[in-house]
């Protein structure tokens, strides 16, 4: 075991793979000479070559594009967008190649790559570098959507992400980077599918994934104080979904809270609030809430901490959990932060 | 201080010559002009190579299958099966053209347009009619046949090329990628960041633009204010050239070239080649609302599988025993293609739930479940 950052965590898993099988090349802008702008592929063309890790032309289209070709030539490319943000210009080719390309062929061509985002805020950051685009990846049929929130996770979702059979959205927390944790290296892949109990407890469940893990614990520590035993589920892969572990917990539980730095509007809060219902309806003793950036553009870096769902907008929903029977009457009145 | 300053561009852009050998001929490649005689000094001083009669007959018997081929498509519209069939009647010479100057593990990258270049590159008619007949999205391996899915998201395909292009390379082989690409599409972001892309990883790639004039209806003086599409290499330092693209011998003659020239190391080459699309964009569109029957008219003058033949002719290397042959074979791979379009495709439905995922993910499990309950319900219902 050794203590790493996230980016360091990511590093050594790239350096990993690159070491184990010839055919990982890496590359994108900024990763070559300067490591990246996060640091991420720190030294990887130093110490392998321009063969393994080389900058491209700035385009991210291109990026995703020349990815796809390169798997057709028997290639695992992985590639980095700069930011979360800067990835919508390679959007049509994710969606219309990478995500399709088994299905539209019958399983003739694989696309065995990943594409790393640096996503979400909490850093500072001004406008189009704090961007949540998670769902819009996990609403695409064929695309494996994993966001880890330990360096140790980071690690392992890497190494497993690399290895996949399938194209993975990779998201990386960019605020967790330098967050730092125990990593076994060289370590073994993180098998996609499975969720982390973070912190067992009886009363509640809160669910997240990446950046929202810490907010969650976080709000754990504090909710006992106020005499609630909270239980953490951290996702880790958007998709695939772990079903089991969630319901598992919720219907031992009896109330969940579902915590993600996205905008909540038709977002993976959503749908994981839609799942646990489905599955837990008559374990629940409570709606299930959500609790999630609010729905508007990503703010100016002054007012991002208005913005980010933190320990007491968690909180909050946690004692809204109807705790003495008393139904949340919230949503019957229309007027609320009206007039009235 | 440092000792010299780095030169911004890696080559002196007013190096004698390099601007030059980028831009293309002022005016279209031609060998062969509409009469179907060979023009002197058509090759327009690039001492572009004639290709070889053994090639050039193999083209026109291609291009004779490949009309017969693109007839047969449309009129299996009009019986209902085929959802769609976007013909490239007219288009012979650059789709067979520019594939006869290909070796087969050579890589291709089509465009729904592009049907009589997967037959000319011998996939099955019936594999190559997949995706218009609807039973699904590609009905051949893309990787045993190095030929892309036909790809509807227009000039996405071509950055494949350039990444597929590199990749061989890196691998130490010696194929080339050809990408093709209609006129209107070269003014999307991807036609751009493929050029670039190649050029910079000096990656193997023809690319092959059909300039048939129009993209669906919007004609190609709305498209461009280039001078001819072939000039939009020179931005990338990428040699281009324009041909007459109902010349085989002239499309034949600079594929030749440019595919040489990337199996050697040379990197990516653009082709524009002017051809007309006689007919409508698909079946489903009317091609009376935006042109004149006038400018079909005059384009069929221009006939490329006429043109070629009449230079066959003078020049000995087909007959009337030989025509005849070759137009009984097209009509007996249209006969075997209607008969075999004919029978009605079973598609599985259970098969949708096959290649999302390497594995199929629980909800996959769940619905491929939910659904065979249906079909079970529905068969019962039926008995
Ligand atoms: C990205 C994208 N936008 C729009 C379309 C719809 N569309 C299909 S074909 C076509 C015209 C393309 O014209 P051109 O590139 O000249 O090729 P042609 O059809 O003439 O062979 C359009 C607009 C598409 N397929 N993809
Ligand atoms: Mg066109």
């Amino acid at each position: 075991m050794t203590t790493l950052t996230m980016a360091q965590a990511l590093n050594t898993a790239l350096r990993d793979a690159i070491t184990q099988d010839d055919d990982v090349v890496v590359f994108g802008e900024d990763v070559g000479t300067l490591g990246g702008v996060f640091r991420i592929t720190d030294g990887l063309t130093r110490d392998f070559g321009e063969e393994r890790c080389f900058d491209t032309p700035l385009a991210e289209s291109g990026i995703v594009g020349f990815a796809v070709g390169m798997c057709m030539a028997g290639f695992r490319p992985v590639v980095e967008m700069q930011f979360d943000a800067f990835g919508y210009p390679a959007f049509e080719q994710v969606v219309s190649h990478v995500a399709k390309m088994r299905n539209r062929t019958a399983g003739a061509v694989q696309l065995p790559m990943v594409i790393r985002f640096p996503y979400a805020g909490g850093i500072g950051g001004v406008e189009h570098h704090s961007d949540s685009s998670e769902a819009y990846y996990a609403h695409t049929p064929g695309l494996k959507v994993v966001s880890p929130s330990t360096p140790a996770d980071a690690y392992g979702l890497l190494r497993q992400a690399i290895e996949d059979p399938d194209p993975v959205v990779f998201m990386e927390p960019k605020a967790l980077y330098w967050a730092k944790g125990e990593v076994q290296t060289p370590g073994q892949p993180l098998p996609f599918g499975r969720a982390a109990v973070r912190r067992e407890g009886t009363d509640v469940t809160l669910i997240a994934y990446g950046p929202s893990v810490p907010v969650a614990l976080k709000a754990a520590d504090a909710a006992r104080e106020e005499g609630w035993d909270v239980e953490v589920v951290d996702l880790r892969t958007i998709t695939p979904f772990d079903d089991d572990t969630v319901a598992r917990s919720v219907r031992r539980t009896g109330r969940c809270v579902v915590v993600t730095e996205s905008h909540g509007f038709a977002g993976v809060g959503a749908e994981v609030a839609a799942r646990v219902q489905e599955r837990c309806f008559h374990s629940l003793a409570a709606p299930v809430l959500r609790v999630s950036g609010l729905d508007i553009p990503y703010p100016a870096p002054k007012l991002e901490h208005t913005y980010l769902p933190g320990v007491d907008r968690v909180l909050d929903a946690v004692a809204r959990l109807q705790w003495d029977d008393e139904p949340d009457t919230r949503w019957l009145d229309s007027a609320r932060g009206g007039a009235a | 201080m440092t000792a010299q300053k780095e030169s911004t561009h890696t080559t002196d852009p007013h190096a004698a010559g390099l601007v030059a050998s980028l831009l293309p001929c002022p005016e279209p490649v031609q060998f062969v002009d509409a009469t179907g005689r060979r023009v002197p000094g058509g090759e327009g001083g690039r001492g572009y190579a004639q290709p070889t009669a053994e090639q050039l007959v193999e083209t026109w018997r291609r291009m004779v299958v490949g009309r017969r081929f693109d007839v047969q498509s449309t009129a299996l519209t009009k019986q209902g099966r085929l959802a769609v069939y976007p013909s490239s009647r007219g288009q012979e010479a650059c789709q067979v053209g520019a594939v006869m100057a290909l070796r087969p593990d050579d890589w291709v990258f089509p465009t729904y347009r592009d049907s009589v270049a997967l037959i000319t590159r011998d996939i099955d008619p019936v594999e190559t009619l997949t995706l218009l007949r609807g039973d699904a999205h590609c009905g051949y391996d893309p990787i045993a046949r190095h030929t892309a899915a036909q790809c509807t998201p227009l000039a996405t395909q071509l950055i494949h090329a350039a990444g597929v292009a590199h990749g061989e390379a890196r691998r130490g082989r010696d194929t080339v990628a050809l990408g093709f690409i209609g006129d209107g599409a070269t003014s999307e972001g991807d036609f751009h960041e493929a050029l670039n892309f190649a050029a910079v990883f000096n990656a193997p790639v023809v690319f092959f633009v059909q300039n048939n004039k129009y993209a669906i209806s919007v004609p190609l003086s709305k498209q461009t204010k280039a001078p001819s599409l072939a000039y939009k290499g020179i931005g990338y330092g990428v040699p281009s050239e324009q041909v007459d693209g109902n010349d085989a011998m002239a499309v034949l003659a600079v594929v030749n070239h440019a595919v040489q020239r990337a199996r050697d190391g040379g990197g990516p080459f653009l082709i524009e080649a002017h051809t007309y699309r006689l007919d409508a964009h698909t079946n489903a569109d009317d091609a009376t609302r935006y042109r004149e029957a006038d400018e079909v008219t005059d384009w069929l003058t221009r006939d490329p599988i006429a043109r070629l033949e009449a230079w066959l002719r003078s020049e000995g290397l087909v007959d009337d025993a030989r025509v005849e042959e070759v137009t009984a074979e097209a009509e007996a791979f249209a006969t075997a293609l209607r008969d075999r379009m004919n029978a009605d495709p079973q598609v599985d439905p259970m098969s949708l739930f096959d290649n999302v995922f390497a594995e199929p993910t629980p909800e996959l499990v769940e619905q491929r479940y939910m659904v065979a309950q249906e079909i079970a319900a529905e068969q019962e219902e039926q008995e």
